[in-house]
């Protein structure tokens, strides 16, 4: 089964085609992070502007990619939640279109289980049952997959994303946006004892919950008294502490909801699954424990299609299919 | 008005105090830098709103929608937004057209969105743990 899949919830405009969940055979992704580089963040009316442009060029040049025909198409998938409405919506109302005009079926896709379905497109041999961590600028949460479309949320941030808390931080520490990546260059270089931060603690009675908006305020309280005092800031040490603290937050969650559940199979999805001290610390934590660790590449990681057409094929196979009245919603539960 | 918290929980007391009574429609301009305490004085209006509500960071997904009977929360974040245009692109005015109450993080990226109908609520770190929350307009809470 082809399955034409669209992505549009934030940044990336995406365009993919997969064939039965699995196999990958085009992947066309737009990404305004250069344009959005120029303001600072995510422009909202330049997002959907360009989503609308874009999308139907890259559905043209996925076709052409995988050498197929309108007329292979036998479904088409897209993210109808959540995100930013006027962006998610541009993607829905090109797949509603799609679908009726080739007379296929049309599947709304939830973005976080696209995510999550990033693992299928990289291991072939992974199925449910396994806990999931997506970790991205906007979500973070710790999901028990119990089958393709059975899932519920363990845990999740009481307050910011991870990655929201990476980026804050480079914005303090003058690192520029998108802020992931230049945390964990200079991280890679500096002492993560540099600076004692905290450990988010959460109170209450959901045990896998977490909370990374204490770890942003005291960086930016170090930055902050340095700027004070004169004194020097050690930007590499203060970023491997970070690095440090949001995977002992992260890896320490995880697993401890692992060895509770039983769970041999542990996936990473999100763009923040990118870390490469989050994968380390994760990569032994697992060897330790005798689990499995699965880590999509880098390009499945970010927001894209495939991943899209990947659990629209399992929906698709559990009858959850939409008609045209379909509609985008800005939240939803997983 | 100006209030002194001393805990992330005083500011989200004062945030349900504020909001208890808060007619729907309003409109609540907050101002002020990273790690101020925003989201936090939001999530304690949920409370005050009597919603169930789980309060995040809009940051990224720039609005959060939380609905009620009879107010419900649209709490936004212009973090990520570059001008009053953008604001108006997302559907600003679809929102204020619901009566809900309307609560913008980082409202000093949106200067002139809000045309004087706002209450302005400031804060300032005076410190690691406290901060001096301003009130222009809105309810008296003495
Ligand atoms: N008196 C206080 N009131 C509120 N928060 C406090 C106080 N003292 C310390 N804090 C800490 O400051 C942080 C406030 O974070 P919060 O995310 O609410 O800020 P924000 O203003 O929304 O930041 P952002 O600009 O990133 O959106 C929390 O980590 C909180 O624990
Ligand atoms: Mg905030």
């Amino acid at each position: 089964m082809l399955i034409l899949s669209v992505e549009s919830s934030c940044d990336e405009t995406a365009v993919a085609l997969v064939e039965n969940g699995r196999k990958v055979l085009a992947d066309e992704i737009f990404s305004q992070v250069a344009l959005h580089q120029l303001y600072g963040g995510v422009v909202p009316e330049i997002a959907a502007r360009s989503h609308l442009e874009v999308v139907t060029l890259l559905a043209d040049r996925a076709l052409r990619t995988a050498g197929r025909t309108r007329a292979d198409i036998d479904a088409v998938a897209c993210t109808y939640a959540p995100g930013l409405i006027g962006a998610v919506l541009v993607g829905v109302n090109f797949a509603k279109s799609a679908a009726l005009a080739l007379g296929v079926p049309l599947i709304p896709v939830h973005h976080i289980r696209g995510h999550i379905a990033a693992n299928y497109l990289a291991y072939p041999e992974l199925e449910p049952p396994f806990l999931c961590l997506a970790i991205s600028g906007g979500n973070t949460l710790l999901a028990d997959v119990r089958g393709y479309t059975d899932m519920s949320v363990l845990g999740r941030t009481r307050d910011d994303a991870a990655g929201e808390c990476f980026d804050k931080s480079a914005r303090v520490m003058g690192l520029g946006y998108p802020g992931g990546k230049p945390i964990d260059d200079l991280g890679r270089q500096g002492d993560d004892r540099a600076y004692d931060l905290p450990r988010p603690a959460v109170h209450g009675d959901d045990p896998y919950d977490m909370s990374f908006s204490g770890l942003k305020t005291a960086v930016v309280n170090i930055v902050h008294h340095a700027e004070q005092t004169g004194a020097e800031l050690d930007k590499a040490g203060l970023a491997a502490s970070l690095c440090r603290a949001v995977s002992e937050t992260l890896v320490g969650r995880t697993m401890r909801a692992a060895e509770a559940l039983g769970y041999k199979n542990i996936a990473v999805a999100g763009g923040v699954a990118a870390n490469s001290r989050i994968r380390a610390d994760f990569e032994a934590a697992c060897r330790k424990a005798g689990r499995t660790l699965f880590v999509p590449p880098l390009r499945l990681c970010g927001d894209n299609a495939a991943m899209i057409g990947a659990q629209g094929y399992y929906e698709y196979l559990a009858g959850h299919t939409a008609g045209p009245d379909l509609n985008a919603y800005a939240t939803m539960e997983l | 008005m100006t209030y002194t918290t001393h805990s992330e929980s005083e500011t989200e007391a004062l945030g349900a105090r504020f909001a208890k009574d808060l007619p729907g429609g309003s409109v609540v301009a907050l101002y002020g830098d990273l790690g101020c305490g925003k989201t936090a004085f939001v999530r304690g209006m949920a409370r005050g709103m009597g919603l169930d509500a789980a309060v995040t960071s809009p940051t990224f997904t720039i609005v959060n929608e939380y609905e009620g009977s009879p107010r419900s929360l649209f709490h936004f974040d212009m973090y990520r937004l570059a001008g009053a245009e953008e604001l108006f692109d997302i559907g600003w005015e679809d929102y204020l057209a619901r009566g809900g109450v309307c609560a913008v993080e980082w409202s000093e990226n949106v200067p002139g969105a809000f045309e004087g109908d706002e209450i302005a609520v400031r804060f300032e770190k005076t410190g690691d743990d406290t901060r001096e929350i301003t009130m222009e307009g809105g309810p008296d809470l003495c």
